[in-house]
């Protein structure tokens, strides 16, 4: 199994706080890798709001090449982080050439574009370079969006974190997503660490989709770009919740229904059946199956929780007003809110969705036999 | 036979025929039940005349003599017209199991000789060949210790599939939300009684199956749903409830389809579906065929037609003459007909143009899935050749297309039904789970539903197999009253039931252990593996020894 361990705040906090969480969960993943995605950034980021960032790791030659390509597309780069190792790498993490974090201002042209296609044009560029350094093996690139770092390498979480010297004050968010890995079915590549991005779209998951297959056969033939070079079965979760959001045109409370949908008895004492019955059968092709908890975080900063449908995998949620985490487990919260009230965390079952929004005031919980927000 | 007497190419010996009869004199009471009930008369009374020898004291002068007696038994004729079917009747009756019909070891001469007044061999069932791709098929993408496998026996699984055109997710809720038409999507049982007509079957057989059904929906809420095949509906079954278990089909001689029309006005429920056939795995390319000897008054009743005639469908529809046009005009009178309310597919033979008419329907918005029959299907009444020589197999043709679905990003969309070979050496729930993973949504079954529903007696190694002529032993294809009083419909009730019970235990226990019971697994090629490099490559699937 993975851990999982993500927070959202109203105040800034550092990613080595999420790791220390994923370090008290140590025994539940193999430290075979960590993965953070960071969003609502603070420090000098938050003076680039607005302006794409690029993250990934690169090689002298993969980075020129990188550099290149950006200036022929009239990408000019802005503010630059690249971390700083310090001293040998833990056991089995390959040293690396530049873990870079690099903000790009886009040209005129592309500032005039409609919305859709900036996040299009955005996400063609992201998946250009992730091609080219394919090619060569001289670039890996997480994620090319405002307001957005991704951090992954092989190892594990803790060592891994001071080794990239993850504490550094530049690197603060106030929603943080953070996995530790458990390899189990697909290789160790840095393309299969979680958390999976997709414009704006983020989500980690402990646990084994057997529904990849015909799911990744179904979702990469849709002509949305982005859902291609799945590396693991988890990643889909990402792109159904995107497909979800942007190509449905639905909010997180029908993400539910769509991965791990209603059964018929349910559904005929549901107030919104017509609809939940309509939606179940167009989206068959997206059930997922097996058992998976997913943790993700919305464009609009909300974070969530969902269980498969049988409720086979741990997971909790809780906090305090200002700062809320969703954990594989109680232990991974003690470490970062011990002063909240523990009697209020919850662990959400086979047909809920736990939600907390930006403002962090509570954990809102959404259950598949309420009725839904309404469709408009 | 005086040796002297004239032979004709065709006089056969016993040991020239498939198959031989073993009768024990010892143990034969003459009470004639088998011969009474032996459906082709391939057995007789016979009288025989046996030399004694009569052996006198030892040691005395009389030389020993001899005289002829006669004794009575069971003559097996050799005449091709009465050869043997080895269906067995006469041991099933035979109180002293003093008879048998035994499978000759080498190969028969009666092949040769079964076109009569030219007339080559027809029959019913099957291909005759017991290989199956199907069952060498293994399921290898089992959870262990990385994850919990499922309880087939306690956990929830959700087993249905969708029989009609699924929008793509958009399109749906745009449709929904505009209040547009959506195309009917039927929820069902992914195992489907596929077409076997009111007419091909006996009127037991056919209420056994329909009240099996019934109890399948009504009580177990399973939603099975069956096929008439092309030869009409009883008219009280048209205005009955019972209805919407049912998918109408239409084929190209249309039989019964007056009848349907005219119960149009008066029908509680729509059908589940409505079948075209446009081909038949067993025999590609040739039309259905009810022969003469089956066609009595009820059956003409039904059908629209005269008694004592056969009824052989055209090979295709006479309005069709291109699928662009004709087919897709069909589909639509069809959906009309209902409103718009009825799913409408096509059924065609596995074949080598199977993606052509594919590609045509995933353009049709009316078109609700595609049936395709593989050459493993089985028939009421062929041509030997059709049935042995003619056709494709169900599984790369069914995986062809689905892949050709994936491309196309359309898979489900249309959902395939996969017929022809499943379960037809017995392992059904293996077999249907092969067909699914392989992309099909539904998977269909008609001899396998005859086996295990109605005692049918047919193998693969061409036992009985006399569908056509109206003589089945068990009562399951025949017409006569005095045959298929033998069957009590009740009682294939009772086993149509067992067989979807322990199906649906058996596919539980397939996808159990794979971690699948959300959604049907179409599609899951990563399960499947086969230890045939060639298989496997064309398939798609893993390669493992």
């Amino acid at each position: 199994m993975c851990r999982l361990f993500s927070l959202t705040s109203t105040s800034c906090i550092s990613p080595m706080k999420a790791i220390e969480a994923l370090d008290m969960m140590k025994e539940g993943h193999d430290g075979s890798g960590v993965g953070l995605f960071l969003s609502s950034l603070e420090g000098p980021f938050s003076r680039y709001k607005g302006l794409p960032i690029l993250s990934g790791i690169f090689t002298r030659d993969g980075f020129k090449r990188m550099e290149e390509y950006m200036a022929e597309l009239g990408f000019t780069p802005r503010f630059q982080l690249t971390l700083d190792t310090t001293g040998n790498p833990p056991p089995g993490t390959p040293r690396r050439e530049i873990y870079l974090i690099q903000v790009f201002d886009p040209p005129e042209d592309f500032k005039s574009l409609e919305q859709v296609l900036q996040e299009r044009k955005l996400t063609g560029i992201r998946l250009h370079l992730r091609h080219m350094g394919q090619e060569k093996e001289d670039m890996v690139v997480f994620s090319f969006w405002p307001d957005v770092i991704t951090i992954k390498e092989v190892g594990d979480p803790l060592e891994t974190g001071q080794y990239l010297g993850l504490d550094r004050e530049e690197l603060c968010a106030r929603q943080i997503l953070a996995q530790g890995r458990q390899n189990t079915n697909y290789g160790i590549n840095l393309y299969a660490c979680h958390p999976f991005f997709i414009q704006g779209v983020s989500s980690m998951t402990n646990g084994e989709n057997t529904a990849f297959v015909p799911i990744k056969e179904y979702l990469s033939t849709q002509g949305v770009v982005g859902y291609e070079g799945y590396q693991s079965d988890s990643e889909v979760f990402t792109h159904i919740l995107h497909f979800t959001l942007k190509e449905m045109g639905l909010g997180i409370e029908a993400y539910k229904h769509i991965i791990t949908p209603l059964q018929d008895s349910d559904l005929e004492a549901h107030p919104d059946r017509e609809f939940l019955q309509r939606l179940k059968q167009a989206c068959r092709r997206l059930i997922i199956d097996g058992p998976n908890c997913v943790i993700g975080c919305l464009p609009d900063k909300t974070m969530f929780m969902v269980q498969d449908r049988k409720k086979l995998r741990p997971g909790i949620v809780g906090g305090r007003p200002g700062l809320y985490a969703f954990s594989s487990e109680a232990c991974g919260l003690d470490a970062v809110i011990p002063d909240r009230d523990k009697s209020l965390d919850f662990q959400p079952m086979h047909l809920d969705t736990a939600i907390v929004s930006p403002e962090c005031k509570e954990v809102r919980i959404c259950r598949q036999t309420q009725p839904l927000p309404l469709q408009h | 036979m005086p040796t002297d007497a004239a032979i004709t190419p065709s006089t056969l010996s016993q040991r020239d025929l498939p198959w031989q009869i073993h009768w024990d004199v010892k143990t034969c009471t003459l009470c004639g039940r088998c011969t009474a009930v032996c459906p082709v008369n391939a057995i007789e009374l016979g009288t025989f005349r046996k030399r004694n020898i009569v052996v006198p004291f030892v040691g005395g002068r009389e030389k020993p003599t001899s005289n002829f007696g006669v004794y009575h038994g069971i003559r097996q004729r050799t005449d091709p017209g009465y050869a043997c079917i080895g269906c067995s009747m006469c041991n099933l009756v035979c109180p002293n199991n003093s008879i048998a019909a035994i499978k000759s070891e080498s190969m028969d001469m009666l092949r040769f000789h079964r076109d009569r007044g030219g007339q080559p061999r027809t029959r019913g069932g099957r291909r005759n060949r017991g290989d199956s791709v199907l069952d060498q098929m293994k399921f290898m993408r089992i959870s262990m210790l990385t994850d919990p496998a499922l309880d087939a026996g306690r956990h929830e699984f959700e087993l249905r599939t969708l029989l009609g055109r699924v929008l793509p997710p958009a399109k749906a809720l745009a449709s929904w939300k505009a209040n547009g038409w959506t195309p009917p999507v039927r929820e069902i049982h992914p195992l489907m009684i596929g077409s076997m007509s009111f007419g091909a079957l006996s009127p037991n057989m056919w209420e056994g199956l329909q009240m099996g059904v019934a109890y399948l929906n009504e009580e177990l809420g399973m939603p099975v749903r069956i096929c008439t095949g092309e030869g009409g509906c009883p008219p009280r079954l048209l205005r009955s409830r019972f209805l919407k278990y049912v998918i109408l089909q239409i084929a190209s001689g249309y039989f019964g389809w007056d009848e349907i029309i005219h119960a149009l006005p008066e029908m509680k429920e729509d059908p589940c579906a409505v079948e075209i056939k446009y081909g038949q795995g067993a025999k590609p390319g040739d039309g259905g065929l009810l022969q003469w000897h089956k066609v009595n008054k009820l059956i003409a009743a039904i059908r629209g037609v005269p008694p004592g005639v056969s009824l052989p469908s055209p090979p295709t529809h006479q309005t069709k003459y291109s699928i662009e046009e004709a087919v897709a005009k069909m589909i639509q009178s069809m959906s009309m007909a209902w409103g718009f309310r009825v799913p409408v597919y096509p059924k065609i033979s596995a074949s080598s143009t199977s993606l052509a008419v594919l590609n045509n329907l995933t353009r049709n918005p009316y078109a609700s899935g595609l049936a395709i029959d593989g050459e493993d299907g089985g028939t009421g009444a062929a041509y030997n050749v059709s049935m042995d020589h003619m056709g494709h197999p169900i599984a790369s043709n069914l995986r062809d297309c689905y892949l050709n679905l994936v491309k196309l990003g359309q898979q489900n969309e249309l959902p395939l039904i996969a017929g022809g070979g499943a379960g037809k050496n017995g392992n059904l729930a293996a077999n249907a789970a092969a067909l699914i993973m392989l992309g099909a949504s539904v998977v269909q079954i008609g001899k396998y539903i005859m086996q295990a529903g109605a005692g049918c007696l047919g193998t693969e190694g061409d036992r009985c197999n006399i569908c056509n002529i109206g003589r089945c032993p068990k009562g399951i294809t025949s017409q006569d009253p005095r045959l298929y009083r033998r069957l009590d419909p009740e009682k294939v009730a009772e086993r149509v039931v067992d067989v979807y019970v322990g199906f649906d235990t058996e596919i539980r226990k397939i996808l159990a252990p794979l971690g699948r019971s959300t959604s049907l697994p179409i599609g899951m090629s990563d399960a499947l593996g086969i230890a045939d490099k060639a298989v496997a490559d064309r398939l798609a699937i893993k390669y493992a020894v």
